[in-house]
């Protein structure tokens, strides 16, 4: 039993080198595609970023509705509706944005991204690459990984931008909160500090959501059924880590 | 006009396993300039493996791969992607890269490669398009074409770069007879007409037979014969006799290993 | 190609929507007297008892925030607290005699620090000290104060 521990243990170890070395591979090629073929990565960020931002706008939306209701209803208890708008803010800009954009990421982007390099792998298109002497790391996995890293903070911007939006609907316009305290009770609580920590903590997801799609797809079983399972793996693992390192960062920031 | 040698490919002594099987024991292969060389054998017994071994994707145990004179175990990067660069491979399945269109699936080792203008490009590649029959298809996607067609395109695009050695991975599989007819036809046309050598890998004796200059036939990780498809049909060696022929039972067991069929009947094996 | 055209325009929007909408949260959700950017002048200031001031605290001087506390720390050899705080450039005129308390925010709110203004001709520069100061209350010692004075009056 203790020995089985210890494999799974030991193999555990040996994919997080793996994916380090990986991790490692991945940004020593960046700047380089980024300037030279920068085409390619302008692709990447259309396919991740704005074909995204239908589900980000309409999530954002509601969920900002969602604070603006439950915001309402809980500080009513204490005679601050007023203050809604602080609450939807700080939730939104340090938590819910960063979180919820990188889990829907996962979801649409980081799963397109995995399966669509796992076909590659298994209709043998990266061994087709590299025979023609050109590397696949460079031309296929890069791109989609800066692409993935560059459209998530801009996804979050507008989950939060358009969260904002709703709560104001919600809380103004149907619950009758006067619209100058919404904004002024925010403004005066809020500082670019707390902005910036939200940008922060989108930066990092959209590392991790593109490092572990493209990894996923580069390492998947080039069958259908191995394409099938990185996918959801992909998801998976963002998830867990998204929110492992949310915690992390949010304890750090307090803290500091 | 003159070589420093008649064989483009060497293969010495190659051992390679993977795991527990041992794929490849003492191998050895001569292809020689200018010809057809087919490599045939029974499923699984490593062929695709083989052709990994040549362009270094993998690494031999033991033994040798000389091409053009030059071990390429040798070879740095750069040595190994200018190797590759020589080499026009044309997979199994085509392989073409499913999200740009057929002009630009054979343009791409150009782009990738070269920096010649817009206006060459197009002209080479139409030229390599039009040479497989498939001038009008310039502007579909890989997923409008039939099987047959991809595997065309494929072989424009493996010979865009001017290789000196065409490899086809089981060309054949797959293909109604007109497309089969048609790949065997510019096998043996492109082979000729640009002078370079090709290599095949197939278990299509039939095809095989009507393409092939030199044919060696492996089977339990070595050499079981070789020589012109008439030299091997008619060989006195029983397993090539089962495979040329397409014998169901033979050397090559018809029965996987299974216990004695009585007993299991009777039940009494499991006691 | 066509193809690469409208994915090039698509992404120029979306990266532009992007930086508008983070635009719009750095300017529309955090206050105007962001003192991060403009030019401040560092003072300090000791006290006895700091309650519990934080740093960002404001710092207001008849009622109107002027600037930020920047830190808190504990001197060891006077045994007593040292509060520097900046203040905002364009009030350069504080007399030097002005006098520091630390000053509650309505009943239970968070603590800041209000400067009284002095008459000195000599005004506050980077790195001075104000002298006068008045420590936080701390609520027990009111309350125990109110209960002995009361208790004494009581025995008469």
């Amino acid at each position: 039993m203790l020995r089985e521990l210890y494999y799974v243990f030991a193999e555990f170890l040996r994919t997080f080198g793996a994916l380090q070395l990986f991790f490692l591979r991945l940004l020593v090629n960046s700047p380089s595609i980024f300037v030279r073929r920068f085409g390619l990565v302008v692709a990447q960020v259309y396919n991740t970023g704005a074909l995204s931002l239908v589900i980000i706008m309409v999530c954002g939306l509601f969920v900002g509705g969602v604070l603006g209701l439950q915001g309402h209803s809980n500080l009513a208890r204490f005679n601050a509706e007023d203050s809604v708008g602080t609450f939807a803010a700080f939730s939104l800009l340090k938590e819910l944005g960063p979180v919820v954009t990188a889990l829907l990421f996962a979801g649409r982007a980081g799963t397109a991204l995995a399966s669509e390099i796992g076909l590659m792998k298994a209709t043998d298109q990266l061994a087709a690459m590299e025979m023609m002497a050109i590397n696949p790391v460079r031309r296929v996995l890069v791109p989609r990984f800066l692409g993935g890293v560059i459209a998530m903070p801009l996804l979050a911007a507008v989950f939060s931008m358009v969260g904002l939006l709703g709560a104001h609907l919600v809380a103004v316009s149907l619950l009758g909160v006067d619209t100058g305290a919404f904004w002024q009770q925010m403004q005066s609580t809020m500082d670019t500090r707390d902005v910036m920590e939200g940008v922060f903590k989108s930066i990092v997801f959209g590392v991790l959501a593109s490092l572990f799609a493209v990894w996923e797809g580069y390492n998947a079983i080039p069958t259908a059924e191995g394409v099938g399972r990185a996918t959801t793996r992909t998801v998976v693992i963002t998830a867990i880590a998204v929110l492992i390192f949310d915690f992390m960062i949010t304890a750090a920031m307090i803290r500091g | 006009m003159e070589h420093a040698s008649d064989n483009l490919i060497e293969i010495v002594d190659l051992d390679y396993s993977r795991g527990q099987r041992q794929i490849f024991q003492g191998l050895n292969i001569t292809i020689k300039r200018g010809e057809v060389t087919a490599i045939m054998g029974p499923s699984g017994t490593g062929k695709t493996t083989l052709l990994n071994l040549i362009t270094r994707q993998l690494r031999p145990d033991r033994g040798q791969i000389i091409v053009d004179g030059v071990d390429i175990a040798t070879l740095n990067l750069t040595g190994l992607y200018e190797l590759r660069k020589r080499f026009g491979m044309l997979f199994q399945q085509g392989a073409l890269l499913t999200d740009i269109s057929v002009f630009e699936n054979v343009a791409f080792p150009l782009r990738e490669h070269t920096k010649l203008p817009n206006r060459l490009i197009r002209h080479i590649v139409l030229t390599k398009l039009h040479a497989v029959g498939l001038r009008g298809a310039a502007d579909m996607m890989p997923a409008q074409l039939s099987g047959g067609m991809a595997r065309r395109i494929a072989l424009a695009r493996a010979m865009v770069m001017d290789p000196d050695i065409l490899i086809y991975d089981e060309p054949f599989v797959g293909l109604d007879p007109i497309s089969m007819g048609l790949i065997v036809r510019l096998v043996r046309k492109m082979n000729d007409a640009l002078g370079i050598s090709s290599v095949i890998v197939s278990h299509d004796v039939q095809e095989v037979a009507t393409v092939a200059d030199c044919s060696y036939l492996i089977s339990g990780g070595k050499v079981a014969a070789s020589g012109s498809p008439d030299e091997l049909s008619n060989t006195s060696s029983e397993l090539v006799r089962q495979f040329m022929h397409g014998m169901a039972d033979g050397p090559v067991p018809f029965h996987f290993s299974a216990p004695n069929y009585v007993e299991q009947l009777l039940g009494r094996d499991t006691e | 190609m066509q193809q690469t055209r409208s994915v090039e325009l698509g992404t120029g929007l979306f990266v532009l929507l992007g930086f508008a909408a983070l635009f719009f949260l750095i300017t529309q959700t955090t206050g105007s007297d962001t003192f991060g950017g403009s030019e401040t002048y560092t003072v300090s200031a000791r006290f006895d008892n700091v309650g519990s001031l934080k740093a960002r605290a404001p710092v207001a001087m008849s009622g109107v925030t002027i600037g930020r506390v920047s830190t808190v720390v504990f001197d060891g050899d006077r045994l007593e607290a040292v509060v520097t705080f900046e203040i905002d450039q364009q009030y350069a005129q504080i007399p030097e005699d002005t006098d520091a308390s630390i000053l509650t925010a309505g009943l239970l709110g968070s603590q800041y620090i209000g400067l009284q203004p002095g008459g000195s001709d000599f005004y506050l520069e980077e790195g001075s000290e104000v002298q006068f100061t008045q420590s936080a209350v701390v609520l027990e010692n009111l309350i125990s104060k109110y209960l002995f004075s009361a208790g004494g009056d009581d025995e008469d």
